[in-house]
């Protein structure tokens, strides 16, 4: 049996039938080589034209016949494991890839359908996943709160063969331009928080679901909110069990920090945000764009970032391989989350130590590389909160990981419409 | 450590720790504070003869390895060891010990290895800084000093580079030769102990030599390595072990009627010190594979290793000091020796800051 790197089979009956991955590697180098653009300036842009790019990227890798490496053969994957889709990583790095795709779609609802969707569900969604037709986003955060998850208000009562859903979901990235999602909602208000929600499969456009947009500190207008107004949901779409909807979420969560944090065997092409290095020349360019190459002060921060992207590969390589074999609970993903976090906050920081004055103001169209640098500061938090804060890595690390007390709860072991609720920051 | 060992490594790790375990608990660190050579040479041998001196040398100078390479089982020793700050100078022996097994002529393998790999003798590395010399007729004459060389004053043989005129290289001192005086230094590790060596018109000749004259800076570079990566290896195993002993007291120890443990701030602390602790890990296991495959990124990934490692040791060990409060900075608990240790090893084999400008010449070039 192979298995993934989380555990699952991924279809393949015996290693030795598989392809070998020195020769996958190969096919891939040089399918690459003939098929997918050389990586340009553009591929961390968040416009809507790069997003309808992407699909057609990934339309590419599946006429190929590389798309979906780790997923199952019978839902259009390759059956393959994580060596092949390593190599594959590491072969495609000079190549434009399909990178939001991995986050959410892939690595974290087109995973997290693999091991809870039914043979149906998988059947209707899968294929066209892996072909770029259809982006998924998640349906998790409230305007209540993200933190406690559980603690969701979003209510879908029973009518028959449907779900009738109301209340509202917000922070979610890009749904506006996306077409499904996972939503977590409440279908039993008499139980303890955990053991009365469940997940539902649901298109984003349809009557009765309102999404608005909202700006984000860099200006863009990635973020929705959407509300929802008696919107049907067929029985059919519930992932998993009714009301264990938290058993899908909690694994939906492991998959989103091992996906964020660089370790998913889903993904396709890491982004050079997770690269091991070699290709982020960012701080050396500010370093030479301030004309500082000779400081020792700025050699030091340069190799400090440096060093915390190799630190971060090598993490990332631990931490998912010790999970795959058992050696690692499934909570250390955290550990992947949270480093990678705080990599991002170090990271930008020395960022501005090099860029020096250069945040300050630019020629009108001309951001320099030290600009850049200023303007990505804003939104540097943005890592730590989306996909579970730093504090609620911290508390599952210590928690879970370590074996640490858990933190009190006023609202254990009370039916949910008795714990006391806050007011929304929104 | 890796996550995943040979069945063969993890058998010598645990024969390894029952060893350690028995022979060099922490209280025999303690005694032995004042011994001018920082380790029992009968423990060390009994150490030897389990493989701590062997592991590099090819098994046709009478070595072997468990694994493909010595070096993915030797970092295992250096854990364990960094686990207990055992004493012993397993970086300084290995290091010599691998050069004259791979560059070594038969005679000088037939005095120097035998020794070294039964741990009747052990030997100093001093250091990849040349040491200035001239050829005289047939000899080499060194004129210079090396410090801080670890276990500069116990070593039967000092490996030396020399800087001549063909280029650098390296010779076998024999300890006592005429010309070279060794200094004992105090230091802030309490076993480990380095030493002032001082060449004064100090001539070997021509069999002296390791490998060619003239011909050594690949070597040179592979004792760097083999050092770092050994050395961040027991830093690690320090930490691991630092870690372990905060969690436990944290849960046993409490304040205001709970465990400390309880205490989110202190969680939130322990599960920082974990991520570094799984990133020191990660890094470690990286620069020694990476080393014992020889590969072309050993040298950026063993600078790595010590810029992530050093000042991420000093800062896991401090803070496990804060959190066991006034016990923490006493003599009587154990804390002091790992940070010792820690800090030792931070600072030997080339500083963070150092090799952070390695790194910076590597992605950027040399200043102008
Ligand atoms: C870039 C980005 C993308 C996102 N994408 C999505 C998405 O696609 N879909 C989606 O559903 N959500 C998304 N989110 C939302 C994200 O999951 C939440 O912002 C996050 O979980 C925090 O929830 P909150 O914003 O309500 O803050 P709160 O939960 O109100 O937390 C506020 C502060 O209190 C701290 N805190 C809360 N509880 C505790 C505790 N028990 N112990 C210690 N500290 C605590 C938090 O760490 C935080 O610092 C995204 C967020 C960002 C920034």
């Amino acid at each position: 049996m192979t298995v993934n790197g989380n555990g699952n089979d991924t279809g393949a009956a015996t290693t030795e039938d598989l392809e070998p991955v020195e020769d996958f590697r190969a096919r891939a180098r040089t399918w690459l080589a003939g098929n997918m653009p050389p990586l340009g300036d553009g591929w961390n842009d968040r416009s809507d034209e790069r997003r309808e790019r992407e699909r057609e990227l990934q339309g590419r890798l599946w006429a190929g016949g590389f798309a979906g490496i780790c997923f199952p053969k019978e839902y259009g994957g390759l059956g393959l494991t994580t060596d092949h889709q390593r190599a594959f990583t590491a072969e495609s790095a000079p190549y434009d890839m399909p990178f939001s795709l991995n986050v959410p779609t892939l690595g974290i609802l087109a995973a997290t359908l693999v091991e809870f969707g039914t043979h149906e569900q998988k059947l209707r969604h899968l294929p066209p996943i892996l072909r770029g037709e259809e982006l998924w986003v998640q349906f998790l955060s409230e305007p209540s709160g993200g933190s406690d998850l559980a603690g969701c208000l979003t209510r879908a009562d029973r009518d028959g063969d449907v779900f009738i859903l109301n209340g509202s979901k917000i922070w979610s990235s890009a749904a506006y331009a996306s077409d499904w999602a996972m939503c977590l909602a409440r279908t039993n208000w008499d139980v303890p928080k955990h053991r009365g929600l469940t997940m539902f499969i649901m298109k984003i456009h349809q009557p009765g679901v309102t999404v608005e947009q909202i700006r984000q500190v860099d200006g863009t207008l990635e973020f929705c909110q959407e509300f929802f107004d008696d919107v049907p949901i067929p029985a059919s779409d519930v992932v998993g069990e009714v009301d264990d909807g938290w058993t899908v979420a909690s694994r939906l969560l492991v998959h989103e920090r091992l996906a964020v944090g660089g370790g998913s065997p889903y993904t396709s092409g890491a982004s050079a945000s997770h690269d091991s290095g070699g290709a982020d020349s960012t701080m050396v360019d500010a370093a030479r764009e301030a004309g500082r190459e000779a400081d020792p002060h700025v050699r030091r921060l340069v190799a400090e970032a440096h060093v915390r992207q190799l630190v971060a590969g090598q993490l990332v390589r631990r931490i998912t391989g010790g999970m795959a074999t058992g050696a690692m609970p499934p909570p250390a993903g955290s550990i992947i989350k949270l480093f990678g976090a705080t990599n991002v906050m170090r990271r930008t920081e020395i960022g501005l130590e090099i860029a020096g004055g250069s945040v300050v103001a630019w020629p009108e169209g001309d951001p320099g590389v030290g600009a850049q640098l200023g303007a990505n500061s804003l939104s540097r938090q943005g890592v730590s909160l989306g996909g579970g804060s730093n504090e609620i890595q911290r508390n599952i690390i210590s928690e879970r990981v370590l074996g640490m007390p858990r933190e009190a709860a006023a609202d254990r072991e009370i039916p949910y419409r008795e714990v006391r609720r806050g007011g929304s920051g929104r | 450590m890796e996550l995943q060992l040979t069945e063969d490594q993890e058998a010598f790790v645990s024969t390894t720790r029952r060893f350690l375990a028995a022979e060099c608990p922490t209280t025999a660190v303690r005694a032995l504070e004042l011994d001018p050579a920082g380790f029992d040479p009968e423990v060390w041998a009994r150490g030897a003869a389990l493989g701590w001196t062997s592991l590099l040398v090819p098994e046709a100078r009478g070595g072997g390895s468990l694994s493909e390479h010595g070096l993915s089982d030797l970092v295992l020793v250096a854990e364990e060891m960094g686990r207990l700050v055992a004493p012993g100078p397993l970086v300084p022996v290995n290091v010599v010990a691998e050069t004259v097994g791979r560059h070594g002529s038969p005679t000088q393998c037939d005095e120097v290895l035998p020794s070294l790999l039964d741990g009747s003798a052990v030997a100093a590395w001093c250091g990849e800084r040349p040491v200035p010399g001239r050829r005289d007729g047939d000899r080499i004459v060194l004129d210079g000093t090396s410090t801080p060389i670890e276990a500069g004053a116990q070593a039967a043989h000092l490996l030396v580079t020399v800087d001549l005129a063909e280029g650098p290289t390296q010779v076998l001192v024999p300890a006592g030769t005429e010309g070279v005086a060794v200094t004992p230094l105090a230091g802030l590790d309490l076993v480990r102990r380095f030493a002032t060596v001082h060449f004064e018109g100090a001539a070997v000749d021509a069999a002296a030599v390791v490998g060619r004259v003239g011909d050594a800076a690949a070597a040179v570079d592979r004792q760097r390595q083999v050092a770092c990566v050994l050395q961040c290896a027991e830093t690690v195993g320090a930490m691991d072990q630092v870690f372990d002993m905060t969690l436990e007291y944290l849960g046993d120890r409490y304040s205001f009627g709970r465990p400390l443990s309880s205490y989110q701030a202190l969680k939130h602390r322990l599960a920082d010190d974990k991520t570094w602790l799984e990133a020191s890990h990660a890094i470690a296991s990286a620069a020694a594979r990476a080393v014992a495959e020889e590969r072309a990124d050993a040298d950026e990934m063993v600078s790595a290793a010590k810029v992530w490692i050093g000042p991420h040791a000093t800062e896991l060990v401090q803070d496990c000091i804060q959190l066991h409060g006034g016990i923490g900075v006493t003599w009587e608990h154990d804390l002091h020796l790992y940070l010792r240790r820690v800090t030792v090893n931070r600072a030997a084999h080339g500083t963070p800051e150092d090799h952070a400008d390695r790194i910076a010449t590597l992605l950027m070039g040399v200043p102008a």
